[in-house]
């Protein structure tokens, strides 16, 4: 079974021009967990991973899997998978001979290629030209090619882009089943939701600089509570909170408000005598901690 | 060194798993044949006296002596096909990167350096097979033709065997060229264009040109097509014999260097320009 590395991304800075995309990002991805990399497109993830995967030189700092840089690497398609787009292929070239290629580059053995192609349900298709490939098919021949030297740590770039909803289930499934046999798994997305089910970690970036890490029970903290509230008398319940000093906005079933006390709330709507017909504690979504702590950044 | 034979190996499985060697290759045959058949049998028939060289106008004036008629045939194979080894060489480097595959190819061979000099190696090789593919067409095709008009094919003639070996070296050379000049200009569509607009117009106009003047002749012969046919040791350009110009040529060997130096150039260069810089 591959052991997965500890990756490590230490005062990582790319500038190009007079643009600072990634700057001083530091953060180690530990294996056994599949961890989220997430950030707002143009955030710097695709830089930051091309980086860790020596396609593009750091202007300052290190990034390595277990102490080593990817290009110092003994054996690297047996140590670190990795699928950035889903447009690396000749299209004259079958799915086939595209792994082949990179197989017997690595010395790796020619049964890998369709063990793997297997492994992503595109065996069928292994003899058809990659250029007739849908958007999916590109994206598993992409997952084939980070799995063919069988390695202990998988990165991958906005895996789930283009992915039909019976692939999206896959390969959510598939990256558990890599995490559960001690892999370090390390997935890029622009979306939390995306991968909200499948991540333990996560490492969220703004403007190419860290804004948090954490285990995702982690991004509750940063979740403000709302009460949705609803009366007859919308307006007389508007008025006894404004009385009251409590914000609020006007949402699709009743008022919002700023506040994490359902009592309070109520307590209020008693003493200004009006009925209420709803009042709960709305669940903030990670979604929304996520975009707050994303638009913190931008702000500053 | 295990790395590097495994890249080579790699380099080669790119290079056969796709279609446009082979159809380079149907093209160099067939375009060759057509040239070297049809004037193998203009030449020779014109000297066997079976064509009257008045018929053809003006045409007979420049046909060469007899004795040079069959080298001058089979080195079409280069000073004609030289441009198929260099555009195959500059498609598989910008191929690279237009269809974004040095990124997989990277990720399996880290150190860059090693794939540029397999692909370099790769190519010269198949370059050299596209030289055995063009002789097929020079030699094969324009020996069978000068044959049937009873012209002496001298394919019995040493010279003749050393000028098929300098032909394959000098098409696997241009194939160097060609990764050399894919990986200094990597966009696809200009790559072409400056290899077809060189070889098919402004080399042949430069060494034109150049031929009417002792001090711009003695420049010309360093042109690469130039060197080229030094190398092979005729063409149709020195064998034709236009009178009364300089036409210089370097010795095979010079040729040979100055050919070498191009491909170096033109790979090592490359590999600053664009091999060796981030991969987005």
């Amino acid at each position: 079974m591959p052991v997965g590395a500890v990756i490590e991304f230490s005062n990582i800075t790319k500038t190009f021009g007079p643009v600072k995309a990634v700057d001083d990002l530091s953060f180690s991805v530990q294996p056994g967990r599949v961890t989220g990399f997430l950030g707002p497109n143009g955030a710097g993830k695709t830089t930051s991973l091309r980086i860790l995967l020596g396609l593009v030189a750091a202007t300052h700092g290190t990034a390595t899997f277990g102490g080593i840089r990817y290009r110092d690497l003994p054996k690297p398609l047996e140590t670190v998978g990795a699928a950035l787009e889903a447009a690396s292929f000749h299209p004259g070239r079958t799915a086939r001979n595209h792994l082949g290629v990179y197989a017997i580059a690595a010395g790796l053995p020619a049964a890998r290629v369709m063990a793997v192609l297997e492994k992503v349900g595109l065996a069928e298709f292994a003899d058809r030209r990659v250029g007739g490939f849908s958007l999916g098919m590109r994206q598993r021949l992409g997952l084939a090619f980070t799995l063919l030297g069988d390695p202990g740590v998988l990165v991958l770039d906005e895996p789930i882009n283009g992915l039909d909803p019976e692939g999206i289930k896959w390969i959510r499934g598939f990256l558990r089943d890599m995490a559960a046999e001690g892999r370090t798994v390390l997935v890029s997305s622009h979306l939390l939701s995306e991968v909200q089910q499948s991540v333990d970690d996560v490492i969220i970036i703004a403007r190419g600089s860290l804004v948090h890490r954490g285990p995702l029970s982690s991004l509750d903290e940063h979740a403000t509570p709302h009460i949705v509230v609803d009366a007859p008398d919308r307006d007389a319940l508007a008025a006894a909170l404004r009385a009251a000093d409590v914000p609020f906005t006007i949402g699709r079933s009743g008022l919002v408000a700023a506040s994490g006390d359902p009592a309070l709330i109520g307590h209020i709507a008693f003493s200004a005598g009006v009925e209420l017909s709803a009042l709960h504690r709305q669940k903030s979504g990670l979604e929304e901690s996520f975009l707050a702590l994303v638009n913190g950044a931008d702000s500053q | 060194m295990t790395t590097f034979i495994r890249t080579v190996a790699s380099e080669f499985a790119k290079l056969l798993s796709t279609r446009m060697w082979w159809i380079l290759a149907l093209v160099l045959f067939g375009y060759i044949g057509l040239l070297a058949g049809g004037l193998a049998a203009l030449f020779a028939g014109i000297q066997s006296g079976a064509i009257d060289p008045s018929a053809g106008g003006a045409g007979g004036q420049g046909a060469p002596p007899l004795g040079s008629i069959p080298p001058l045939i089979y080195s079409f194979a280069s000073s004609v096909g030289y441009v198929f080894p260099v555009l195959l060489g500059a498609l598989a480097t910008t191929g690279e990167f237009r269809h974004q595959t040095l990124t997989p190819t990277f990720l399996a061979t880290p150190r860059r350096a090693g794939v540029l000099g397999a692909k370099t190696l790769t190519l010269f090789v198949v370059g050299v097979g596209l030289g055995v593919v063009a002789l097929l067409a020079s030699v094969g095709i324009g020996a069978l033709v000068m044959g049937a008009f009873g012209v002496d094919t001298l394919l019995g003639d040493g010279e003749t065997w050393t000028l098929i070996g300098r032909t394959l070296l000098t098409m696997g050379l241009w194939a160097i060229i060609g990764v050399g000049l894919g990986a200094l200009v990597p966009s696809q569509v200009a790559s072409i264009v400056i290899v077809l607009a060189f070889t098919q117009f402004v080399e042949p106009l430069l060494r034109l040109a150049s031929s009417f003047l002792d001090w711009t002749a003695q420049i010309a012969q360093f042109l690469p097509g130039a060197a080229s046919d030094a190398l092979v040791g005729a063409s149709i350009f020195t064998g034709m014999g236009q009178a009364g110009l300089s036409a210089v040529a370097l010795e095979w060997w010079q040729g040979g260097l100055v050919l070498l130096a191009y491909a170096a150039a033109a790979t090592i260069g490359g590999y600053f320009v664009s091999w060796n810089r981030d991969v987005t």
